[in-house]
């Protein structure tokens, strides 16, 4: 069968949206232009699916998250009720790395970046009366990942929701974590085991679940270029997939569930290459170098992100115009679902109006611009199909750097990249190296190194976080503690102790058990601490 | 300048924020303006912050600060170099918003740097804060 024949097949077996597929002119269009691998066909260069967006938009999934469970709890229903398509959940930097609010650690910072959740209590009251069995949540958290899993598995059981109905993404990558984002709690291997466990208990219990979300996004905000991004995610991936291979899962089984996290920046066309290579790359890898045979354990599915760090605190209604462009860039490379900064996060965290706007952004993109009804609607234009490649040649030169310095093993070449810093490295020099061409006026920030009229104080509005948020947070963890019963706390972290020390168990049943008897974060984290010890990073410049 | 003792300062990012982009950028704009640098890394607290002044004969002292922690651990390293009795201009960089930079040079903060200031102004405020 020829490509546009079996594309045919795929696109009319798709139940498509109910809008008119015709230019706001009223000019009739078709659902792709072009030849070649079409969308929906391998290497998934123009797109996962037949019908692009013509089926289904991408999932409008706004990261949210401050204070306590209950404010965030509000934020999150006012997504909800302003047609955001799904949830995604911000901790505080102390449950980020494993520390309830009444730590030492903690000061000043309950509450402060995002959600503070120490016990199952909090997930109760984060997710209260919002339906788990009919939305799906992203949980953007990386060293006490599983924990927070569990908390999560935990509240459905409790509000009648079965694990195997849960659907969502728990960001899980702990590899970006040693090169960009820095919230590690366990040295590198050690944690890789509890990211397989999760892997595996996800994949044998929770079909709805993604239990990765290899992220670049991270990588890129620290500094790193385009192609760097591009491909230090996709080694991780691939170091994930080596890693589960290797004690015994099933590429075509786990390789369902993985999805990617990117970042949506300010370079238009390099972003769209870079989206579209991703996919490329990822589906050669898995079926050539991994051996897959399944088409969906070949598709990189992907949310994105507008990219924060080019938001300006100058001027910062501008950003409203960078985030819709950054969108724009998204939506045509593709991607499953979008967040979209709100204009005042290079000042705080997103008040209401702003994220409201940053919502109605995507929604402008996906309903007004008309870049829905074709799918990959630049695939083919010379430029772009260039970009692509472009891109891919960049990442392809970084894996093969990697798999020398592992031996042949991506996985061992990714250890060895973090322990040499070869990845914190690279992102510093390429953050320096765009600094000064800023600093030079080589590059033109539009508020920052020019015109710069209208910089004044126009900065108001802004979300606060109080200190009475800290208080109040370590009163409720000392309610649950005082009311949970110590000796079921106790006896759950005693056989979670026992199962760190054994690889052969599972991690994620113990964890289950200690969140529901209502052990904290910190508590379990120090179990897996006392065993697995802790991770201190070199500090280099 | 040419016999003037070479600037020292300590970089360092206080408390669990992990957001070091910024601090190594700073790190490599004052070492190439000829100042000598001792960036400590992540998590560090003011008790390590004060011995590492102390130890290296800090001039200036520079935190980073991106999770709006500011109003809280900016005071905090003061009063701590205070008890030490140390003498060492402390410089915060990052997001802190307009209206909590009077705030923080009440309490003490010699120089505030936010986003987007330039080369030559981190320089300015690390020398000024020096000489001051």
């Amino acid at each position: 069968m020829t490509d546009q024949k079996r594309w045919q097949e795929q696109h009319d077996a798709t139940q498509l949206r109910d809008v008119p597929f015709e230019t706001m002119s009223g000019v009739p269009v078709d659902p792709v232009y072009g030849d070649g691998p079409l969308p929906g066909q391998y290497p998934y260069t123009r797109g996962l699916h037949a019908a692009g967006y013509r089926s289904r938009l991408w999932t409008m999934r706004m990261f949210a998250g401050f204070g306590t469970a209950e404010d965030t709890n509000t934020r999150f229903k006012e997504i909800l009720r302003n047609g955001g398509t799904g949830l995604s959940t911000a901790f505080d930097m102390p449950t980020l790395m494993g520390y309830d609010s009444d730590s030492p650690w903690a000061f000043g910072e309950v509450g402060r970046a995002g959600v503070a959740v120490d016990t199952l209590r909090d997930m109760e009251d984060l997710y209260a009366d919002i339906d788990l069995g009919t939305v799906s949540t992203s949980m953007t958290i990386n060293g006490p990942a599983a924990a927070v899993l569990a908390m999560y598995i935990a509240v459905g059981e409790k509000t009648g929701v079965a694990k195997t109905d849960l659907a969502g993404t728990i960001q899980n990558d702990i590899l970006k974590e040693y090169q960009a984002q820095k919230e590690y709690i366990y040295p590198p291997r050690q944690s890789m085991r509890i990211v397989t466990d999760m892997i595996r208990y996800t994949s044998a219990e929770m079909p709805k679940w993604h239990p990765v979300s290899i992220s670049g996004y991270h990588i890129r905000e620290a500094g790193s270029t385009a192609a760097q991004e591009l491909a230090f995610t996709l080694a991780n991936g691939f170091a994930y997939v080596e890693a589960a291979v290797a004690e015994g899962q099933d590429v075509n089984q786990f390789g369902r569930r993985l999805s990617f996290f990117f970042n949506a920046h300010a370079d238009f066309f390099e972003e769209i290459g870079k989206f579209r290579a991703a996919r490329r790359i990822w589906a050669r890898w898995m079926k050539e170098r991994y051996g897959a045979t399944d088409e969906r354990a070949m598709m990189c599915r992907f949310h994105t992100q507008t990219a924060g760090v080019s938001l300006t605190a100058q001027q910062p209604e501008n950003n409203i115009a960078r985030v819709a462009i950054q969108a724009l860039s998204a939506a045509l490379g593709g991607t499953q679902s979008l967040h979209t900064d709100s204009f005042d996060e290079a000042l705080a965290l997103p008040s209401e109006k702003a994220a409201r706007i940053a919502l109605r952004t995507q929604q402008i993109v996906a309903h007004e611009t008309g870049v829905t009804i074709v799918a990959d609607p630049l695939g083919g234009a010379p430029y772009v199909e260039w970009m692509t490649d472009e891109m891919e040649r960049q990442a392809e030169a970084v894996f093969a750097h990697l798999d020398e310095l592992g031996d042949g093993s991506i996985l061992e070449g990714v250890y060895a990249g973090i322990e040499n810093g070869y990845f914190v490295g690279e992102i510093a020099d390429a953050a320096y190296r765009f600094e000064r061409e800023v600093n030079a006026d080589r590059r033109i920030i539009v508020g920052v190194n020019d015109f710069i009229e209208g910089n004044e104080g126009n900065e108001t509005n802004l979300l606060r976080i109080d200190s009475t948020t800290e208080e109040l947070q370590r009163k409720r963890l000392e309610t649950v503690k005082h009311e949970r019963e110590s000796a079921a706390v106790e006896a759950t972290l005693a056989a979670l102790r026992r199962a760190a020390d054994d690889s052969t168990v599972n991690l994620m049943p113990p964890i289950i058990d200690a969140v529901k008897a209502y052990a904290t974060e910190e508590e379990i984290s120090n179990a897996m601490r006392d065993v697995f010890g802790t991770y201190v990073e070199q500090a280099i410049v | 300048m040419s016999n003037a003792p070479v600037t020292r300062v300590v970089l360092a990012k206080l408390g669990l924020d992990g957001h070091d982009r910024g601090i190594k950028v700073v790190a490599r704009i004052l070492r190439d303006a000829g100042m000598e640098v001792i960036y400590l890394g992540l998590r560090q607290t003011t008790a390590s912050i004060v011995a590492a002044a102390e130890e290296e004969d800090a001039d200036a002292i520079g935190l980073s600060m991106h999770n709006a922690g500011h109003l809280a651990l900016a005071p905090a390293m003061i009063a701590a170099l205070a008890e030490a009795d140390l003498a060492i201009p402390l410089i915060i960089g990052g997001i802190v918003p307009e209206q909590d930079v009077a705030v923080l040079e009440e309490a003490g903060v010699a120089a505030i740097l936010g986003p987007g200031a330039a080369a030559e102004e981190v320089v300015a405020a690390v020398r000024g804060a020096v000489s001051a």
